[in-house]
């Protein structure tokens, strides 16, 4: 094919400027310093500092209760991105084929949209409450022997589902725009065709929906990774016995309670790291399966 | 008309000007609640009292909150004049070369005048250096103390609250019987960690307890601690123990709900458990083992300290000077003691409660100050650890990990030394 050049004009570098200049300032230019931190022992008010190769590196990848923490994040964060994108699917198309009262329905499944998590996470704390949190006492009439205070599974349990029920709403809104943005030539002829609504949605819908489905994924896991940090800090604060403190968790207990900012800033580097792996990864493996 | 106008705009000035006169004085403090309503209190109190400051007092949320905001401002050159640390913490802005201005050092240049013996002994050398400098002037100090449900003991058939762990297991099963499991704790590192090592008089940590270098060790993982936590394990398992999580929060609820019978915590929640407690109560002193080191010693202080910030000019320092003076005044003191009971930290503030007859019409109240004034030992005067903020998260973890089973005692306290060492070693080799 020939390439055609234009001339270049200045003008689209200066609508992209802005753009740019936001990922200087509030990304590349903290990471960068985050990197340097990462490389310092350095006392809490800055009056004093010196260089230590990886030194911060080796404390961090040498202790236990990282790489404990490690290992909870990566479940923790997939079964958060899996579930909330699972269920708020499943909310979606039930609520797409609704037509009685659609309207309610959808603005009550996106009510949550507008919650912050720490306010999620307050009030999963307290549904969990023992002495009164009426989900607390409903599973321990159902006859399950709950206690997230002292059982490291049952607190996950908490924090997961605290942590899907946040995201759903946010899921449902792009899963349903999906489904609308669907043509109904399409659907309608897959009706005559074939029967069963299941496979239906296997072979036509879910296909279509490949590119939101892709795009939540990324941005769950991130969600799953970062942003829960506000649930667990209000709802169990990494307890019983640090089964529930993901990495950015940790992050902030080192670094902000702490004051050790230089275990702090080489933790958010590997986490840094690990993240834009599992992204590189799921642009590479996954986005080829997706039509757009 | 021009006149008017001149005779207008200096009006203005001169009001501006006077405005202006009026040095601003701000302290960031972690006093929530109705402790920051007391807090707010004393510094209205202050500016009435004088024209020549004002301090203003902003509450930055919790005690970590507190810390990290005044980290955060100092390194963008920014900081408050007065900042409130809490205990954990106070290695490290007492080892931050050049971040505060020692308060003995204040006081002394501002013609305040400083003498380490009007304050009472358990909170002397708290903050101080290893010079027995002053850094730190103490300010909500805190001990433990023990509170029971009188309507429980008396449903038991107990007549007294128990002043040892023997006398604990003696009346547990008794409260088992009557429906009430028989203790709960908060904040198990401050209370049966730190304080447990005070009481009995035992070494907490070598160099002196911290206090003569960042090059120290902990001695946790010794036989008397690891005994006591045995005890707490099979305590928890019997139903005489009843641990409601980490959570400050959830264990005093679990007292204001009458769940269990005592409860041990802060003397510093002594008046917000007056105004929510929908029983009769009483405090006691913290339990300790007969026969154990050489119990019973008093107790640590807890709580926090007021550090000014270096990098004020000295006219803003006299201020604080004399908002610090006006602080430690008896008056100021018997205040705060009387609505937050935190304990009066002078004992001329002590001595004016008790001519006062405060501690005839509440005898509870007095509990904590008996205790911190009860004999001293050698390692009684308190700790100086680095980074003992996480050290105390570790130990968070592993008293979880103790009472669900998932570690023995064992196991724990070699989690708890070896990580807690390695943070150590971290602290020097930054502050070195």
């Amino acid at each position: 094919m020939k390439r055609v050049q234009f001339g270049h004009s200045p003008v689209p570098y200066l609508f992209v400027a802005p753009q740019i200049l936001i990922i200087l300032i509030f990304f590349l230019w903290p990471a960068g310093q985050a990197v340097y931190q990462s490389f310092l022992l350095e006392d809490a008010f800055g009056l004093s500092s010196q260089f230590v190769w990886f030194r911060n590196f080796e404390d961090v990848l040498s202790s236990d209760s990282w790489a404990k923490s490690a290992v909870f994040t990566i479940v923790f964060s997939f079964i958060v991105a899996f579930l909330s994108i699972a269920i708020s699917l499943f909310l979606a198309v039930r609520a797409d084929e609704i037509i009685r009262g659609a309207k309610s329905y959808k603005t009550l499944l996106m009510w949550g949209y507008a919650i912050a998590p720490p306010v999620a996470g307050l009030l999963g704390s307290m549904l969990f409450n023992p002495l009164m949190g009426d989900l607390y006492i409903l599973l321990n009439s159902m006859g399950f022997e709950f206690n997230h205070i002292q059982n490291g599974n049952d607190a996950a349990f908490v924090v997961i589902l605290i942590a899907v029920w946040k995201q759903i709403s946010v899921n449902f809104i792009f899963f349903l725009s999906g489904l609308q943005g669907i043509p109904k030539s399409v659907t309608e002829a897959a009706t005559l065709d074939c029967k069963s609504a299941e496979r239906r949605f296997w072979t036509i819908t879910f296909p279509l929906l490949a590119p939101t489905t892709f795009f939540l994924m990324v941005i769950n896991l991130t969600y799953a990774f970062f942003e829960t940090f506000g649930i667990i800090d209000v709802s169990t604060k990494g307890s019983p016995g640090g089964t529930t403190a993901t990495l950015v968790y940790k992050v902030y207990v080192d670094g902000f309670l702490g004051a050790d900012m230089g275990s702090s800033a080489a933790q958010s580097v590997i986490l840094m790291f690990m993240v834009s792996i599992l992204t590189i990864f799921q642009f590479r493996f996954i986005e080829r399966k997706v039509h757009y | 008309m021009f006149r008017k106008t001149l005779m207008a705009a200096a009006a203005l000035l001169a009001m501006a000007h006077s405005a202006h006169a009026q040095t601003e004085i701000t302290w960031w403090h972690a006093m929530d609640g109705a402790l920051g309503g007391v807090v707010d209190q004393i510094a209205e109190d202050f500016n009435a009292s004088q024209s020549e400051y004002k301090v203003i007092a902003i509450n930055k949320g919790g005690y970590e909150d507190t810390m990290t905001a005044g980290i955060a401002a100092f390194r963008a050159k920014n900081q408050p004049h007065i900042i409130q640390i809490f205990d954990a913490g106070a290695a490290t802005i007492i080892n931050a070369k050049g971040a505060v201005f020692p308060v003995e050092d204040l006081l002394n240049k501002h013609g305040v005048g400083f003498d380490i013996n009007d304050y009472i002994p358990g909170v002397r050398y708290f903050y101080a250096d290893s010079d027995d400098k002053m850094i730190g002037m103490p300010f909500n100090s805190s001990t433990p103390l023990l509170y029971f449900n009188k309507d429980a003991f008396a449903k038991a058939g107990i007549t007294a609250a128990p002043k040892t762990w023997q006398e604990f297991e003696a009346i547990a099963p008794k409260l088992k019987e009557a429906g009430y499991e028989g203790f709960a704790h908060s904040h198990g590192p401050w209370i049966f960690f730190e304080n447990f090592m005070s009481r009995h008089n035992l070494q907490m940590a070598t160099a002196n307890n911290g206090y003569d270098s960042t090059d120290a060790k902990l001695l946790y993982n010794n036989d008397e601690l690891k005994a006591h936590w045995q005890k707490m394990k099979e305590w928890k398992d019997a139903g005489y123990h009843g641990y409601y999580g980490r959570a400050w929060g959830a264990n005093q609820d679990a007292f204001l709900q009458q769940k269990v019978a005592m409860w041990i915590g802060s003397s510093g929640s002594f008046g917000g458990l007056r105004q929510s407690a929908q029983f009769d109560f009483g405090t006691s002193t913290l339990p300790y083992w007969e026969g154990v080191g050489e119990a019973p010693k008093s107790t640590f202080i807890g709580g926090g300290s007021l550090f000014a910030f270096a990098g004020h000019k000295d006219e803003e320092y006299a201020g604080v000077a004399k908002f610090f003076e006006f602080l430690t005044k008896p008056e100021t003191q018997f205040y705060w003691h009387k609505e937050t009971g935190y304990v009066p930290i002078t004992n001329a503030a002590y001595e004016l409660a008790k001519k006062e007859g405060y501690y005839k019409e509440s005898p509870d109240a007095e509990i904590g100050i008996q205790q911190l004034s009860e004999e001293g030992g050698d390692w009684t005067k308190g700790y100086r650890l680095g980074f003992y903020v996480q050290i105390r998260e570790v130990i968070y973890r592993e008293i979880d990990r103790m009472m669900n089973g998932e570690a023995t005692i064992d196991q724990a306290f070699d989690t708890i030394e070896s990580e807690g060492n390695d943070l150590l070693v971290r602290f020097h080799d930054t502050y070195k």
